[in-house]
């Protein structure tokens, strides 16, 4: 590039177009490495309560195993099903932005959220079998009946892993939500299709987490 | 005449509570961050003062835990961590690579709103008990203690979300918003080491979140994973927090090494001796850092296989560190220096650094630490280090950007004075924790036995002495602010852009879009610079 | 802008990419019924189960396949220091009980200094 230029003031062509990038697409770029290296903050975050659960499993199997027992597999294939359509129905998403499809994208979002919805009420009514049942976290476990001690701390890990795992979904939720708000007033076009391509980055790595969640805490003996 | 800059051309509270202006938000960084500073200051001198005889002097032991825990847990947290990157960072990062902003303004202004809330509730925790676990917050006893535990692992989990987005955005500004010209080997060498601690930032951040919200559940729910008593390892606590910080101590340190890498080449007048093994260097050691962590646990109970792996790997990461030394020694080498305040806290830096760097080998040895772990040795390594090595750099940045970030120039004179009392009063204080470590002077005791009483003087009476010299510093830094602007674009004759514009710069930074054709070490003769050769003579 | 035959082919992709993200979790699910020989292997199958259908996920539905690199650089680089970090843990984990008789991996694990041990070998 020979020479230096003014800088243009481009506030009045482009209404989502930032003052210190050239375009959309250096915006657009940026932004996405910006919201992979935000997923990996996530990833590590996980990691973390996998790498303890791993640690404490291997230190008290039998009580994981018999943890693990108590756990509705039916309802965790559920909702692994439900996650993977709704990550589906996000891709789709993404890709009517994409193109312009203003009434697909509005629909698919709508999807989206509707199957985020469902999850969260398959767990919360595995939630409430489990109060019942006294198997609570930590200091509130009152199960009886245990045949090994420990079994308490599987389901602390089940509870904070899950739980943190649904407010994750939550959070996903109200992302949705204020896209399709966006949708609706048409913000978004072929051109500028931005956020809902870094949000649907985020939902799939909430689906990701879910996909080694349902495994190691439902399936595994 | 004043220009119009950053600092006047908008005016009122509000404009500056909701600025999106990255050198707007630097500032603020600069004043939070530095008043932390003082805070923590004001706790390190009462812990010396307690220490001045070997039974109580001042406060009871419960006092003195607090003292010591919330001295460490500011220190870092408020002050070391975030002040380089987010203060100085903030403001000359998009200089340094001709952005007019960085990537994500609105980011960066959450990330100061989250530090801003993070210090509140820090700073709260005083008055609601206080913590006395010490600042790496050990199990089982944070899990069993009173006190406002609670409140602190929040505060750290707020803030560890400031420094990650700080993070976020300086890899993706490095990446995207580089002017023409300027391909990644002719970024200023301060831009690789910050690009190098977002990387730790991003990666490690999050397992310290992880680590106090579970400590927090462990206290409110009982969730038992580091409790023995329900079945929980309290050495897997240790591994948690040390997987964050030890990189968080490369966080500290790669910020000041950046500054350093552009102070001695401005300073001498030469470029840089192997730019490449520098940049290289800063990236290595924020892989490596994350393979050492360990060193921290060779008497927790790890097992001695892990430990033997650890140790061999902390031997390591001190390869890059000393290759960025060696090349600093040698840009020096028939250079043409200038001695100003810069220029002078970096050749601090160098001795300092050299020896808290050294003194870690012996740490990072197994059979030494045994005897050293947990003594007064640890803890004048680590403030050679961190004082001596991020704090010193720390200075040598501040008088180095001071001109361009408030147009002022400040006071030579008052700079070599206070300088001098900072080196003497920081020798004084730490090396004879040195001594009395390897004697073995246990860490964090409130009470000593008395054959360790003169060493312990030694040290106060350094702290004073240091504490002087820093007294002056803020004295003379905030005198020049009260002079009318004097500060010309260029005061030290530096190549990199943040120079080509004026001091303070404008708030879109530079009035035309750089485009960059030379390194940012490439000086022109000084016969040619008629104007900075007089003012260097 | 897409053209209308790349729109099918998108739809066409992530329907595919569906079917075997479903065909795998019924692989998983019926996985667990059986028995491979040991506890760990169960293990090893079903991560590497759970592994196939993250990847699917990331290169189709996040676009790693098609994107610029950096994303995917960002991305392994995450997993690679999870990696570390569970391998580090687990070595210690596991090896405290070769180097120390007496704590097997049943009880908690009590925090022993190393010189207690060195001076009890002596």
């Amino acid at each position: 590039m020979s020479g230096s230029h003014t800088v243009v003031e481009h506030g009045a062509q482009e209404p989502f177009l930032q003052h210190h990038f050239h375009d959309l697409g250096q915006q657009a770029e940026a932004s996405k490495i910006g919201m992979w290296l935000f997923l990996v903050t996530e990833i590590l975050l996980f990691g973390g309560l996998f790498v303890g659960y791993g640690i404490m499993r291997m230190l008290h199997s039998q009580a994981f195993h018999e943890g693990h027992l108590h756990l509705d597999r039916s309802l965790g294939a559920i909702n692994t099903v439900v996650l993977l359509v709704s990550s589906f129905t996000m891709a789709m998403a993404v890709h009517s932005a994409r193109t312009g499809n203003r009434e697909r994208l509005i629909l698919l979002l709508a999807a989206t959220l509707a199957f985020a919805g469902v999850f969260l009420g398959v767990k919360y009514v595995e939630y409430s079998h489990k109060f019942h049942d006294g198997l609570l976290p930590g200091r509130f476990y009152r199960h009886a009946g245990d045949s090994v001690p420990g079994v308490a701390v599987f389901f602390s890990f089940y509870f904070v892993m899950t739980g943190l795992h649904g407010l994750h979904v939550l959070a996903g939720m109200v992302a949705i939500s204020w896209l399709l708000r966006r949708a609706v007033r048409g913000d978004f076009s072929a051109t500028y299709y931005a956020p809902v391509d870094l949000t649907g980055l985020y939902w799939h790595l909430v689906d990701m987490i879910w996909i080694y969640l349902f495994p190691l805490l439902y399936l595994i003996s | 005449m004043t220009a119009a800059s950053y600092l006047t051309e908008q005016r009122g509270l509000r404009s500056w509570l909701f600025t999106l202006d990255h050198k707007r938000i630097g500032v603020m960084y600069l004043w939070s961050t530095l008043l932390a500073f003082f805070l923590g200051g004001v706790l390190a001198m009462l812990i010396r003062l307690e220490l001045l005889t070997p039974t109580r002097t001042l406060m009871d032991a419960d006092t003195y835990n607090k003292v010591f825990t919330l001295h460490g847990a500011v220190m870092i947290f408020l002050f070391i961590i975030p002040s380089i990157p987010a203060a100085l960072g903030n403001f000359v990062l998009p200089l340094l690579l001709g952005a007019r902003d960085v990537a994500f303004p609105r980011l960066n202004l959450a990330s100061y709103y989250l530090y801003v809330l993070g210090a509140l509730m820090a700073l709260a925790s005083m008055i609601t008990g206080g913590i006395d676990t010490g600042w790496t917050f050990y199990t089982p006893y944070s899990t069993s203690t009173g006190g406002a535990v609670n409140l602190v692992t929040l505060a750290v989990f707020v803030l560890g979300f400031s420094s990650i987005f700080t993070g976020v955005n300086f890899i993706a500004t490095t990446h995207k918003l580089r002017a023409p010209g300027m391909s990644w080997f002719r970024m200023p060498l301060f831009v690789w080491g910050m690009y190098a601690t977002a990387i730790i930032q991003i990666l490690a951040t999050p397992v310290l979140g992880i680590t106090v919200l579970l400590l927090f559940l462990e206290r409110v729910f009982g969730v038992g994973i580091f409790d023995p008593k329900l079945g929980g390892d309290p050495v897997l606590f240790q591994h948690f927090f040390w997987f964050y910080s030890h990189p968080a101590v490369y966080i500290m340190i790669l910020p000041g090494m950046a500054i350093i890498s552009e102070v001695i080449p401005v300073f001498s007048r030469r470029p840089i001796f192997g730019y490449r093994a520098i940049a290289f260097s800063s990236v290595a050691i924020a892989g490596v850092s994350f393979l050492v962590w360990g060193h921290h646990m060779f008497v927790s109970g790890q097992s001695v296989l892990a430990s033997a792996l650890f140790s061999f790997l902390t031997f390591l990461v001190a390869i890059p560190s000393a290759v960025k030394v060696f090349n600093w020694v040698a840009t020096m080498y028939k250079g043409s220096i200038w001695l100003q305040a810069p220029m002078i806290y970096a050749i601090m830096f160098l001795l300092l650094f050299a020896i808290g760097g050294l003194t870690g080998l012996f740490l990072g040895s197994l059979a030494t630490d045994v005897h050293l772990h947990d003594t007064y040795f640890v803890v004048a390594h680590f403030h050679y280090v961190m004082m001596g090595g991020v704090f010193i750099a720390f200075l040598a940045g501040l008088h180095y950007w001071w001109p361009k970030m408030f147009g002022r120039m400040y006071s030579e004179r008052w700079s070599r004075i206070a300088a001098a009392l900072v080196f003497v009063g920081f020798n004084t204080t730490f090396l004879a924790q040195f001594v009395m470590g390897s004697r073995g002077m246990p860490r964090r005791y409130y009470n000593y036995l008395p054959e360790f009483q003169p060493l312990h003087v030694v040290s106060t009476v350094g702290s004073w002495i240091l504490a002087l010299g820093l007294v002056i510093t803020a004295g003379y830094l905030l005198a020049s602010l009260r002079k009318r602007p004097d500060a010309p674009p260029n005061p030290w004759g530096g190549m990199t852009l943040e120079w080509q514009t004026s001091s303070p710069p404008p708030t879109h930074n530079f009035e035309t879009v750089p485009v960059v054709d030379h390194g940012p070490y490439d000086f022109p003769p000084l016969e040619a610079e008629e104007e900075l050769a007089g003012r260097r003579a | 802008m897409s053209t209308h035959a790349e729109n099918k082919n998108a739809v066409r992709t992530y329907s595919i990419v569906l079917g075997a993200l479903l065909t795998l979790t019924a692989v998983t699910v019926a996985a667990a019924g059986v028995n491979f020989g040991s506890a760990f292997i169960n293990v090893v199958i079903a991560l590497a189960i759970a592994s196939a259908k993250a990847s699917l996920v990331a290169l189709y539905f996040m676009h790693l396949r098609h994107d610029r690199p950096m994303s995917a650089v960002i991305f392994v680089t995450g997993l690679a220091m999870l990696a570390i970090f569970l391998m580090f843990c687990f070595l210690d984990t596991l090896s405290r009980e070769q180097v120390q008789p007496g704590l097997t991996a049943q009880a908690p694990a009590r925090a022993v200094s190393i010189s207690a041990i060195i001076l009890s070998a002596s």
